[in-house]
């Protein structure tokens, strides 16, 4: 076998099967109605009870809050995945130049500032706990690769109640409102809008956190 | 054919190509990029489809499945980067044993 991959019969046969399956998938496409609203009707008759104005957040907090959930415990196993299998990538001794330590310090409060106003915005407007977790774990990274280190004392229990805390408010929440409202998640509407910033405010502080904690490759502050 | 369908058959071909490099290339990293294409082409597909509705906004519920999708998706390609670290370090190669050549 060629060092580069499969051999030629081989990826003939395969690109042949592959243009199969894309003009078999293309007809489907093209078959499709052009106009159909999906499920936008059912979800624009259900925003009066969600608790939020926008329809996407009403979607992944509350009509499909079971989806985040177990999405934020995806993330929180990837992380468990990744601490497992290897210790942390040792830092280098490197000190950055004086533009790329400067670089950091100008934008890092701005993206800190873009975080929270994406999450505020998320109610109304695109926006809401994935995108300020993007942009948080953008901002963890963009610190690591420019020499900040993970300060010892953050490495232990204070780490993971970060990486914890959003999957566990989404817990605590879903459990919460079952009195009042009889099913796992089912948020009164009085306190929906609430409960919903709560979560969301949480989980992206936990999404970024996870974001950077998985740039480091393995678990901080262990050996092997 | 429509703008909306132009988008989702070209997520289609991203897919395909994806799929195509996953089966044929041997390096990890070459599979982990091509997992990642796939991935997009389908998130492009999902978004294009949303956005058939007559007139008013696009579906919301594609948008947040791909909204979710992306950050798994990042989370699985970093666990799949960390997995690649660890083949190296075993066998000192960046690519699966094949059983064939033993």
């Amino acid at each position: 076998m060629t060092p580069r991959g499969a051999a030629p019969w081989l990826r003939f046969s395969v690109a042949l099967l592959l243009v199969g399956m894309f003009a078999a998938l293309a007809w489907v496409l093209l078959g499709l109605p052009p106009r159909s609203a999906g499920l936008q009707p059912q979800v624009a008759a259900q925003m009066a009870v969600s608790g939020v104005d926008h329809p996407v957040t009403a979607v992944l907090l509350n009509f499909r809050g079971y989806d985040t959930l177990l999405e934020m415990a995806v993330l929180l196993l990837a992380c468990l995945g990744v601490w497992s299998l290897s210790p942390a990538v040792p830092p280098t001794d490197e000190t950055p130049g004086a533009m790329l330590a400067a670089l950091p310090r100008q934008l890092v409060p701005l993206m800190v500032l873009m975080a929270g106003y994406l999450l505020w915005r998320g109610a109304t407007g695109p926006g809401g706990a994935f995108q300020a977790g993007a942009v948080l774990g953008a901002a963890g990274v963009l610190l690591l690769l420019t020499g900040w280190r993970l300060p010892v004392r953050w490495q232990g229990w204070r780490l993971r109640l970060l990486l914890i805390a959003g999957v566990g408010m989404f817990v605590l929440v879903a459990l919460a409102v079952v009195p009042a409202s009889g099913v796992l998640l089912g948020y009164p509407l009085p306190v929906a809008g609430t409960l919903i910033l709560l979560i969301e405010a949480l989980a992206g502080l936990s999404i970024g956190v996870t974001l950077m904690a998985l740039f480091l490759g393995g678990e901080p502050g262990a050996s092997r | 054919m429509s703008v909306a369908v132009l988008y989702a058959v070209t997520g289609l071909g991203l897919f395909s190509l994806g799929l195509y490099a996953l089966i044929v290339r041997a390096h990890l990293l070459r599979k982990i990029l091509a997992l990642n294409i796939m991935g997009s082409g389908v998130f492009l597909v999902l978004t294009a489809l949303a956005r058939r509705a007559p007139d008013g906004p696009p579906d919301p519920v594609p948008h947040a499945m791909v909204i979710t999708g992306i950050v798994v998706a990042v989370a699985a390609t970093a666990l799949a980067l960390v997995l690649l670290r660890r083949v190296v370090e075993t066998t000192g190669q960046p690519r699966l044993p094949d059983p064939d050549s033993e």
